[in-house]
């Protein structure tokens, strides 16, 4: 259901090892299988939490924990990575072993993907050497159904001699009875269940205790777990009634990985997305200002029945209250619509396609093709997309994704380019509108231009090395759920983003108050600061109060906008806000052009990290020196690129 | 693993909807290793599903999932060819 409140910002790191019990008895679950099966759904299903879920491999990359209770008893689930095996090859691989080895859990419930059953097998196999405490379910029984692929359940659960659960998580089918397995396996302890995996012997554990031996006795003589491949488990259990199931899958693929299809396709998707984008937060974004505007006489004649001096009164509703309807009003329909289209395309299945189809171009780079996977995570909070890059085998190339993640504009960057756009670039009537399209669509893939650059450089100077491997898990193209993603996105997503500008926007508010009403020498310790930034700024094509704005951002980039606003309202120049426009109109009071719009574009783009995407990278890489890397990149990127346009347009102004 | 045998090629020889069984490979530890545990074993049968758009990497539809690999360490695969390959349902 794409990124969640939960999973961005610092909430995508670890919530490390300590298991939160409610009671004693409360069973600890450890959800644990292969990539993209489905783990972080059943766990949505049994926790009511939103963990972030989507049709690729790779998006869970560290440990969640929930609490879900059925028939008075307690479960503490854990949510782990995926993997293909105990063996780790990759930092987030790393975290499922280690918890799966600790033992720290009651029972382990093994998510199998149904269409493909034999791959699975692989690890449940390696997790019953580890610890019989075993559930397996088998996930995506709909999916299967729907495809043909009949699984007898019943006999896989005498082969393996654990409990097996048919489940559809999607719409919660088989959860009661996986409760159940799960409990009574925990409940029984090591050992109880001691059969035979392979032939499903069950024998008497004191019996085999005392025969000290690891040979099962039954009459194939196996040993536990050790001798029955996964083929050999599956042998007659699943059954492919129609073996041309993935046609459909097949004729899609040709069309979005094509030669001549693929990367048209690509970009297309991502300029169509675009412009539904703009052209559908034109109106909303009207109706909410009209809202807020009428809202306004009300507020003021409410605040002076109050009482309140009237200097109070004007700075809460012409200061705040104006400010706040205007990153409403310029955010929130955007978003709204941008999250959900997002979500839709994460949730098909096309993202991996998209690293198949870049992988070359990441390899020329020597970087890897899911950077283009840890990007797209980037699009909702480089944070998350930093910890996404956890599925990057190679140290050397996960390091490359980190550092030009933010070369990707995240949730709180997206909202201020498309709010210059439309108000610069896009007026009315269609023609304008594909325009603003087509350029949001240049600055996103100047962005992605960018990155390869910048991987390009990297490896060729701080971090030489030749381009590993790239193993990538193709899934099945699935039907979005797209109720449900719109009312998650907006929900989950838009209301935390909004949330967080106009809650960090307060406090910057109260700080431009400050810095605008206290004067050093008969100036305004406001028009001090961006005077000072106004040499290094104007380089830039910009003027002080938008580099202030910028580092004052650096907390959180949605307030960004409020701050710059904030800032020339403080200047004094109230203005009559009669729609949407005047807010261009006080931008072009203070000296905007389009070309100081493109700066601003630029700059959005590429500057520094969020505070919180650094300490992200700190954490995850635990260098110093990879995180003012990671700072210094972007920031020197960003400066050069705006002086360069700069110096660009007065050439041909001059000329 | 087995080594190169003689009538054995390299899985980057298939072409899309052309199919063969694994033989053996020469990869790295890691690399290799992980390749066996998403699917690519000894006797698998793998078929060529499609090429990237530039050519690199290739899916390949093997034990009923579709895993793309660079031709690097398709290369390092050793196939023994389906005899009559008859189009597969990726061709």
């Amino acid at each position: 259901m794409g990124l969640s409140k939960s999973s961005i910002g610092l909430g995508a790191l670890d919530e490390g090892r300590v298991l939160h019990k409610k009671r004693e008895g409360d069973i600890v679950a450890a959800l644990a299988g292969n990539p993209n099966v489905g783990k972080s759904t059943v766990f949505n299903q049994m926790t009511g939490l939103r963990q972030h879920t989507g049709n690729w491999a790779g998006k869970t990359v560290a440990n969640a924990q929930g609490y879900a209770s059925y028939e008075g008893q307690g479960y503490v689930l854990v949510d782990i990575p995926g993997c293909y095996s105990l063996d780790a090859h990759s930092a987030e691989e790393g975290v499922a072993r280690d918890f799966i080895c600790s033992g720290e859990y009651d029972v382990a419930v093994v998510v199998c993907d149904a269409l493909c059953l034999e791959r699975n097998m692989g690890l449940v196999l390696q997790i019953l050497q580890k610890t019989e405490k075993v559930v397996v379910c088998v996930n995506l029984m709909d999916e299967a159904e729907k495809k043909q692929i009949c699984i007898d359940l019943k006999k896989l659960e005498e082969r393996l001699g654990v409990p097996v659960v048919g489940t559809a998580a999607r719409d919660g089918t088989g959860l009661e009875e996986l409760y159940l397995a799960m409990k009574e396996r925990a409940k029984a302890g090591e050992g109880a269940w001691h059969g035979c995996v392979g032939c499903g012997y069950r024998s008497d554990a004191a019996a085999d205790a005392q025969r000290g031996a690891d040979k099962c006795i039954c009459k194939y003589g196996c040993r536990h777990g050790g001798e029955w491949t996964a083929e050999e488990i599956c042998r007659g259990i699943v059954e492919y009634k129609d073996k041309e199931y993935a046609a459909a899958d097949r004729r899609k693929d040709k069309f979005f990985t094509g030669k001549i299809t693929g990367i048209p396709v690509m970009v297309l998707l991502l300029f169509f997305i675009f412009w539904l984008t703009i052209v559908g937060a034109n109106y909303p974004s009207g109706l909410l200002h009209d809202f807020f505007l009428s809202l306004e006489d009300k507020l003021i004649y409410g605040l002076s029945c109050l009482g309140m001096p009237v200097w109070i009164r004007e700075m809460l509703v012409y200061g705040m209250f104006r400010v706040v309807a205007w990153v409403v009003s310029v955010m929130l329909p955007p978003m709204a619509i941008f999250f959900p289209l997002f979500t839709v395309l994460e949730d098909s299945g096309y993202l991996p396609r998209v690293a198949f189809n870049l992988d070359k171009c990441f390899k020329k780079c020597r970087a890897c093709g899911k950077q283009a996977l840890t990007m797209a995570m980037g699009f909702g909070c480089n944070a998350a997309g930093v910890v996404g890059c956890r599925i990057i085998d190679s140290p050397r190339e996960r390091l490359i994704a980190i550092i030009t993640n933010s070369f990707v504009p995240c949730n709180g960057r997206f909202p201020t380019l498309i709010a210059v756009i439309t108000m610069f670039f896009a007026g009315m009537g269609a023609g304008a509108s594909l325009g603003a399209a087509l350029l949001l669509t240049g600055v996103i893939l100047l962005g992605i231009g960018l990155t390869f650059f910048a991987s390009w450089f990297l490896s060729a100077t701080f971090l030489k090395g030749v381009p590993s491997s790239f193993a990538l898990e193709m899934p099945p193209y699935r039907r979005p759920q797209i109720g449900k993603v719109v009312i998650r996105s907006v929900f989950d997503r838009t209301m935390f983003v909004l949330g967080r500008a106009l809650l960090s926007a307060a406090p910057a508010g109260i700080l431009l108050w400050v810095l605008a009403n206290f004067e050093i020498e008969g100036m305004t310790m406001l028009s001090r600061l961006a005077g000072f930034l106004d040499r290094p700024a104007r380089l830039m094509g910009m003027d002080g109060v938008i580099l202030l704005a910028f580092i004052l951002g650096l907390p959180a980039n949605e307030i960004v906008v409020p701050i710059m606003l904030m800032a020339y309202l403080a200047e004094g120049s109230l203005v009559e806000v009669s729609d949407l426009h005047a807010l261009k109109q006080l931008l072009v009071n203070q000296g905007w052009t389009w070309a100081t719009a493109v700066s601003v574009m630029l700059f959005t783009l590429v500057h520094w990290p969020c505070a919180t995407t650094c300490l992200t990278i700190r954490k995850e890489t635990g260098s110093m020196k990879w995180t003012v890397i990671s700072f210094l990149v972007p920031c020197v990127s960003g400066c050069l690129l705006c002086m360069l346009f700069h110096g660009l347009v007065s050439l041909v102004i001059k000329l | 693993m087995a080594e190169k045998r003689k009538n054995n090629v390299g899985l980057n020889t298939l072409k899309p909807g052309e199919k063969g069984r694994i033989a053996g490979m020469a990869l790295g530890k890691g690399i290799g290793e992980k390749l066996q545990d998403m699917g690519f074993l000894q006797g698998s049968l793998v078929e060529c599903a499609y090429r990237s758009p530039f050519g690199d990497p290739t899916a390949y539809f093997v034990k009923g999932v579709l895993i793309a690999i660079r031709s690097e360490e398709a290369g390092n695969i050793y196939i023994e060819k389906e005899a009559g390959t008859e189009m597969g349902q990726w061709a």
